[in-house]
């Protein structure tokens, strides 16, 4: 072929060629949009449909209960009566533990990571923390059942029970049988479990810290630790915040490795050795064999303040989330 | 002031220096600590698990309560196909999701929200999901079964593959979304042919990732797959699967269940960690393409 | 061009003594070499200034006088830093206490996030335990050093990121004095702020040098003129020239400065 046959071949496309694929590019466009929107949406429809569902199926005990439901003990499927507070306050002191604990050893994990650790160990012990996160909560609970709580139960409570046994107020934490198992056996595999998420938050939001305003503090006299402490921590504290909020919202709603451990019992104690319930391990231990009326409205009764409770702290740390990395984008 | 460049005697310099020390000496112990907590983990499964790892719990089904031999077939041909399953229906529409968040995200007020929602779904409690699809399905259709399980398992793999998606394209630089504009190609092609194929691999790892985290949820299954004594294929009927099994065969007072249990943990952890370091391992190549 | 240009040493009064005394300095990141034998002497309640090109080494060579570059692995210095008597490039040499000593303010103002009294406290805290009265006197002394005490004077509990750049500037040197170092390091103060700030903050440094030995990087050689008593203009890790600002301005030695001062390159 000649080179000018060629170029009369390229020149050949006519403005009409070029209008008519714009048009249809057009329709294309449109019509992806709408495609990709409605799979968007589908996860919007999902979060509503949650909401719905629960207060459907919550809606019977909620009208028999009333509001007093959140504040009663009693959980008797054989007389029918039920109430949220034990189940509540499982979730609720199991995941404050776990936070309790959680919290400093993250703080530890991060300043770690960020600070002390040489460049070439920081991918792989970063990862492994990151493979703890992988576990699955099946695992955490069988561990925590048959290799945790025995030793638990040998040495550490004991030890407890002697030390803080006759103090006042504690010692009540501390009383009753040393079964291995219970709340505070739960709080810490659930402490465990969250460690790597809330770890993970603080080091990528400790690395957001300019180096010169680290340096600055060196530059006074600091030590390392002064240096994390007194500048790094209080610069990145909206985002340690949102760290630590997410890793509570993952708590609040742990099944599996709480159902072990937890004792399943229907009871409220001042004991942290007590055996408890979650509102998870409620609904895992009871819900495929309730029958349909109270019991189970009741179950969804649970599954609904599990749901408000998660989903309104886990926003709260989102937001915080984005209001630190909106910050330091502005500097 | 008497601050002697060599050392110094001011005893509240000395003070602060022990406080560093105790906070260095404390932080390392975290570390040790988390990986001491790993290495536990996996080393009690490895001993529990191994005995019970061999032919026989891949091609006999669960045993009855109290006898000896079987092994775990239902429940991993179960697991495979309720996970199989969920990938499919989670991947095109994670994908499809993300892409609408990557391409729209800037400039909509609902497309934000849908982000925001995303990421508090990726964290929610795994056990609602599962009294909400056996509100909306298994009441109806007035039986468990395989299919329920897929569903919920799927609508915890979605936000995975939506998130990493979203990610992964915000990676790619906008010198090249403008250049396939300047050459007049229409938006949809700009955001599958350039954006996406440039981070396929990282695409890919958002869908291990999300095969990872799905494969050892057990309570969204409580209650929708439930759970088969027996060999099944049969998806509309309950689906054995191996994290229920194991939740009932270590809850249970027979030995020869509880090592069958620890043989199903250690199967699954380490497909699990090993489909984790695959991910990670495809997002760093991925990220140095792009 | 080789090293030993510097021929005579730099000619100063019977006066002057030598705060700090660089020899054989040689410093490197990694495998590239950033400063190349460099010999210098910072004399006591002088204003030195470091001039030359970007690249030059003149912040790496700031950076070791308080053992800066000490929080990055990979970067290393070998010759004598002499302080005191000692050489700071030694290993027992305590670093926190050296930098107490050894003041730097960064081209970037950087308030810590607490309130301006708090950002002064702070370091006086490190070595001092004053009572409230004390310390209330000596942070009102440190922002008079700075030239920032009325302004701020009544806000003293709102956070130092509140101030403008060039106040905040100012809070960071105020920061530095608080503590009563023996030197000043100045790492291009100027150059993020607008012309008025930089004008009070060169009308300080004049202040500040009848307590403080001063050393000040900077890439605007007119700051230099004004500010210092005496310059070195260094080229590529080397340190070309180095004696009183009046002769390196108007009558220097070398080819190479007197090209870079009329502004042939850089």
């Amino acid at each position: 072929m000649s080179a000018s046959s060629l170029d009369s071949q390229v020149t050949s496309l006519a403005q009409s060629d070029y209008t008519h694929a714009a048009s249809g590019a057009k329709w294309q466009d449109f019509l992806f949009h709408k495609i990709t929107l409605l799979f968007a949406a589908l996860v919007l429809l999902v979060l509503v449909g949650i909401l719905v569902s629960l207060i459907v199926g919550a809606w019977p005990a909620l009208q028999h209960f009333g509001p007093g439901f959140i504040t009663r003990i009693e959980w008797d499927p054989v007389n029918d009566e039920y109430g949220a507070l034990i189940a509540i306050a499982g979730t609720l002191i199991t995941s404050g533990l776990a936070l309790l604990i959680a919290f400093p050893v993250s703080f530890g994990i991060a300043l770690f990571l960020t600070e002390i650790c040489p460049a070439w160990l920081k991918q792989p012990l970063g990862t492994a923390i990151e493979l703890l996160a992988g576990v699955p909560s099946i695992i955490y609970g069988m561990w925590g059942l048959f290799v945790f709580a025995p030793l638990f139960a040998d040495h550490v409570q004991p030890l407890l029970q002697n030390v803080f046994g006759d103090v006042p107020v504690i010692g009540l934490l501390f009383k009753g049988p040393m079964m291995g198992i219970g709340m505070l056996t739960a709080g810490l595999i659930l402490s465990v479990m969250i460690i790597p998420f809330i770890a993970s938050v603080m080091r990528d939001v400790f690395e957001t810290c300019p180096s010169v305003l680290k340096e600055s503090a060196y530059a006074l006299g600091c030590t390392r630790w002064e240096v994390v402490k007194n500048i790094v921590l209080p610069y990145t504290r909206i985002g340690v915040v949102g760290g630590v909020m997410l890793g509570l919202g993952r708590a609040l709603g742990e099944t599996m490795a709480i159902t072990f451990v937890i004792g399943n019992a229907h009871q409220l104690s001042w004991s942290l050795f007590a055996p408890g319930n979650s509102i998870a391990s409620t609904l895992a231990n009871e819900f495929a064999e309730a029958e349909a009326g109270l019991h189970m409205s009741s179950l969804f009764a649970l599954g609904l303040i599990l749901f408000v409770i998660t989903f309104i702290v886990l926003a709260a740390a989102k937001l915080m989330l984005l209001k630190m990395s909106k910050g330091e984008g502005s500097k | 002031m008497s601050l002697d460049v060599l050392q110094s005697d001011n005893p509240i310099y000395r003070r602060r220096l022990l406080k560093h020390r105790i906070g260095i000496l404390l932080s390392i112990s975290a570390m040790a600590a988390g990986i001491l907590a790993l290495l536990w983990i996996l080393a009690v499964l490895v001993i529990n698990g191994l005995g019970a790892i061999d032919l026989d719990m891949f091609t006999h089904t669960t045993p009855a309560p109290g006898s000896d031999g079987g092994g775990l077939l239902n429940p991993i041909i179960g697991s495979l196909m309720m996970v199989g399953i969920a990938t499919l229906i989670s991947t095109p529409i994670g994908i499809f999701a993300g892409i609408y968040l990557a391409e729209y995200g800037e400039e909509s007020r609902f497309a934000q929200i849908t982000r925001f929602v995303t990421d508090i779904m990726l964290s929610a409690p795994s056990i609602v999901i599962g009294l909400f699809i056996y509100a909306i399905y298994v009441a109806n259709v007035r039986h468990f079964s395989g299919w329920a399980g897929s569903y919920a398992i799927a609508l915890i793999a979605i936000p995975v593959v939506v998130r990493t998606t979203d990610n992964m394209l915000a990676l790619v630089p906008n010198s090249l979304r403008e250049a396939a504009f300047a050459l007049g190609a229409p938006r949809w092609k700009v955001a599958t042919l350039i954006r996406l194929r440039a981070v396929k691999a990282g695409v890919v790892t958002g869908i291990l990732l999300a095969v990872a985290r799905i494969s050892g949820e057990t309570a969204p299954l409580l209650f929708t797959a439930l759970n088969n004594q027996f060999f099944s294929a049969d998806m509309n009927a309950p689906m054995a699967n191996l994290p229920v099994v194991i939740f009932q065969f270590a809850m249970s007072p027979y030995d020869h269940w509880r090592e069958l249990a620890w043989g199903g943990a250690l199967l699954i952890t380490f497909s699990v960690l090993a489909l984790n370091i695959v991910a990670r391992i495809v997002v760093r190549a991925g990220k140095n393409n792009v | 061009m080789n090293s030993v240009l510097l021929g005579d040493p730099p000619v100063a009064s019977a006066h002057d003594s030598v705060t700090i005394k660089v020899q054989d300095l040689n410093f490197f990141y990694g495998s590239f070499q950033g400063l190349k034998n460099i010999q210098l002497d910072v004399f006591d309640k002088k204003v030195t200034a470091f001039i030359g090109p970007s690249g030059c080494g003149k912040s790496t060579l700031l950076r070791t006088l308080n053992r800066m570059y000490d929080l990055y692995p990979g970067q290393r210095a070998e010759g004598s830093i002499i302080y005191k008597g000692k050489n700071i490039l030694d290993k027992d040499v305590d670093l926190n206490v050296l930098r107490a000593k050894i003041g730097m303010v960064f081209q970037k103002p950087t308030p810590f996030p607490m309130s301006i009294y708090e950002n002064i406290a702070f370091g006086v805290r490190l070595y001092e335990n004053l009572p409230k009265g004390e310390m209330d006197e000596r942070v009102e002394w440190a922002l008079h050093k700075a030239a920032l005490w009325t302004e701020v004077k009544d806000k003293l509990n709102k956070s130092g990121l509140s101030l403008s750049g060039g106040q905040q500037q100012r809070l960071c040197i105020a920061r530095g004095v608080a503590v009563k170092p023996d030197i000043l390091l100045l790492d291009e103060p100027t150059s993020a702020l607008d012309p008025i700030s930089t004008v009070k903050i060169e009308e300080l440094i004049s202040e500040l040098k009848d307590d403080y030995t001063i050393a000040i990087v900077t890439h605007n050689m007119q700051q230099a003129a004004r500010c210092s008593d005496f310059t070195a203009y260094m080229y590529l890790g080397e340190l070309v020239e180095f004696g009183e600002t009046d002769k390196i301005f108007l009558n220097p030695s070398k080819k190479e400065t007197q090209d870079y001062i009329t502004g042939r390159f850089g």
